[in-house]
């Protein structure tokens, strides 16, 4: 190999990384696009959409289809704007959330720290549950739904989605407590230790980093959630991304695409302050939930 | 342990117990939510169900109508263009990304989370996003006609042949970052030892990667194509957002031809016909990897 002087060398280097550096952003900005997209012309008027381009700034400023998107918009038949539709999202997340998470630490803490023959069967069919097609369990999922009176509710598709998030959360928490020391659980049992003790002064104080993986992981999944929110819900009831959904895609009237962007924004913005405050948990709960088996 | 003392049989039989009695109401509802489910909707697909369940068995009629439908292959078809393309680009945009942010860049901490925020947003947001961003109407050649180039023209979203392209091109905006840490995590994995040895033997970069780095990325490639075939699969709020899966039939999947037959068109037998394939499909890329992954695991 004949090495190239000293100065060519550098040239080259310093130009390999304009270029890499090139790259990277015009990445950034194909990624940041539709997000700048939907945020300028959430602040036009309509005419300013359609007259100018998608990708100038507002002349006219106005925060109209915001106060539109939240509060006045045609929903279906209604003009309630999405605020119903976002605090039924908040109250299908919370209970959903918090029941799944909760048993998942219980069952992590179970499947490792007091095996019991079969355990690892237990423990297979909860994971391979995270991977079915919805699809598959819609039609009777609605029957049971409408035999405990719940078809149509807040609460039922917030049972639903706990249900259906058991399956990870069960195995987030069972991967982190199988590197916890056993040792200690067998300490504190020696002493007397109870199991809810066990777990409640033992496991649970050194559970915060996967708490939060947890949780986060839940909230962005049912907040998300489209499927489960078309199929169970009712008028009353409809989460945030059912209702923008109908916004966007109600064939009646002028199609104001300002407000349509206020609401997608309105819609994405409590996982992406979750996102934003906590992107390192949020990441690895991806990495988790994807590359571990 | 003084109580303990009075009645230990049914003390220490409870305690024994109870551990089991916690995890039993989660595995009772994954017993009946998903595997009791799975087996009524498979038992769905031999019944004369229409608009409501229906026990009347008529064997393997809704298969034998469901592979007849011209709608079913289409969607089928959807699935094996968007499915590929999908896995594709996401995994060399992915890989790519990452060895271009592997290489000691400064703004790693800016450029990273920007790659990966569409993950965090829910297809329904991606779906409106691109829908008027693709619409000739105001978006994206609208834009071109008043920057001057009258002459421009992007009209897939509207145009049979190639609307599949627009949510292809969606949904790896949305995913691409995500395989992106998947590899960059692949990357920085990667003993820097054996990177010198090579660069004393005289290998260029290029070489280094193309020989050394990228093959050992194959796990990764791995898990990426499992988990970007079973997204592919289940893909409905993305078309839903973004297409309704028109114009005419010419982006429906699997999964919103389940959801119309079953609800919207009243067969519910060949709805839970083609869950029950949807199932299948997913299985025999899920099984096969989660067994392998259990079986290295348990040997390391």
């Amino acid at each position: 190999m004949s090495a190239p002087s000293p100065e060519i060398a550098v040239k080259t280097r310093s130009l390999t990384r304009i270029l890499i550096y090139a790259a990277l952003i015009v990445f950034a900005v194909y990624y940041l696009l539709p997000l700048y997209v939907m945020l300028v012309n959430s602040l036009k008027p309509l005419d300013e959409i359609r007259q100018g381009d998608m990708l100038s700034l507002p002349q006219q400023f106005t925060l109209d289809p915001w106060f539109s998107a939240w509060s006045t918009a045609q929903i279906g038949v209604q003009p309630t704007g999405l605020k119903p539709y976002f605090l039924n999202s908040i109250l299908m997340v919370v209970p959903a959330v918090a029941a799944s998470t909760l048993l998942g630490a219980l069952n992590g803490y179970v499947l490792t720290k007091w095996r019991f023959p079969g355990d690892n069967l237990v423990f297979t069919l909860m994971l391979l549950s995270c991977f079915i097609p919805f699809q598959i369990v819609l039609i009777p999922m609605a029957k049971v739904l409408g035999l405990l009176n719940l078809a149509g509710t807040t609460w039922g598709l917030a049972l639903v989605h706990a249900v259906y998030g058991i399956g990870f959360t069960t195995l987030f928490f069972r991967n982190y407590y199988e590197a916890f020391p056993t040792e200690l659980v067998r300490a504190a049992m020696i002493d007397g230790a109870s199991f809810f003790q066990i777990f409640r002064r033992i496991l649970l104080p050194s559970s915060g980093p996967i708490i939060v993986v947890t949780v986060i992981w839940q909230f962005t999944n049912i907040w998300n959630d489209f499927l489960f929110g078309v199929s169970f819900a009712d008028v009353n009831s409809l989460p945030m991304t059912v209702a923008l959904n109908n916004l966007v895609s109600s064939s009646t009237g002028v199609k104001e695409y300002n407000v349509h962007f206020a609401g997608a924004i309105l819609a994405a913005l409590p996982t992406l302050i979750v996102y934003v405050v906590s992107g390192r948990y949020f990441v690895r709960g991806l990495m988790a939930g994807a590359v571990k088996g | 342990m003084a109580q303990a003392a009075t009645a230990p049989s049914t003390r220490n039989y409870l305690q024994e117990l109870l551990p089991r009695l916690v995890l039993a109401p989660s595995f009772a509802a994954v017993i009946i939510f998903v595997y009791g489910f799975i087996l009524f909707t498979g038992y769905l697909s031999f019944t004369d169900s229409k608009m409501l369940p229906s026990f009347g068995w008529v064997g393997l009629e809704n298969y034998s109508k469901l592979w007849a439908l011209p709608h079913w292959w289409r969607a089928l078809g959807n699935l094996g263009i968007f499915g590929s393309l999908y896995i594709v680009i996401c995994s060399v945009l992915g890989l790519g990304l990452a060895i271009l942010l592997d290489q000691k860049i400064r703004a790693e901490g800016v450029l990273r989370p920007i790659y990966l925020y569409p993950m965090a947003l829910s297809f329904i947001v991606t779906g409106t996003a691109w829908k008027w961003f693709l619409d000739p109407g105001i978006g994206l050649e609208h834009t071109m006609h008043q920057w001057g180039w009258e002459s421009f023209s992007f009209t897939w979203i509207k145009d049979r042949n190639f609307a599949i392209y627009t949510v292809v091109i969606a949904a790896v905006w949305q995913s691409s970052g995500f395989v992106m840490a998947m590899f960059l995590a692949g990357l920085r994995g990667v003993d820097n030892e054996i990177i010198k040895a090579a660069q004393m033997d005289g290998a260029s970069n290029i070489t280094i990667y193309r020989r050394i780095i990228i093959p050992m990325m194959r796990p990764v490639f791995l898990s990426a194509f499992v988990v970007l075939a079973h997204l592919a699969i289940k893909a409905y709020d993305l078309v839903i957002a973004l297409t309704g899966g028109g114009p005419g039939q010419a982006t429906e999947l699997p999964a919103t031809f389940m959801y119309s037959y079953t609800f919207t068109r009243n067969s519910m037998g060949i709805g839970a016909a083609s869950a029950t394939i949807m199932l299948i499909m997913i299985a025999s890329i899920i099984v096969p990897y989660l067994y392998s992954e259990l079986r290295t695991g348990r040997r390391s």
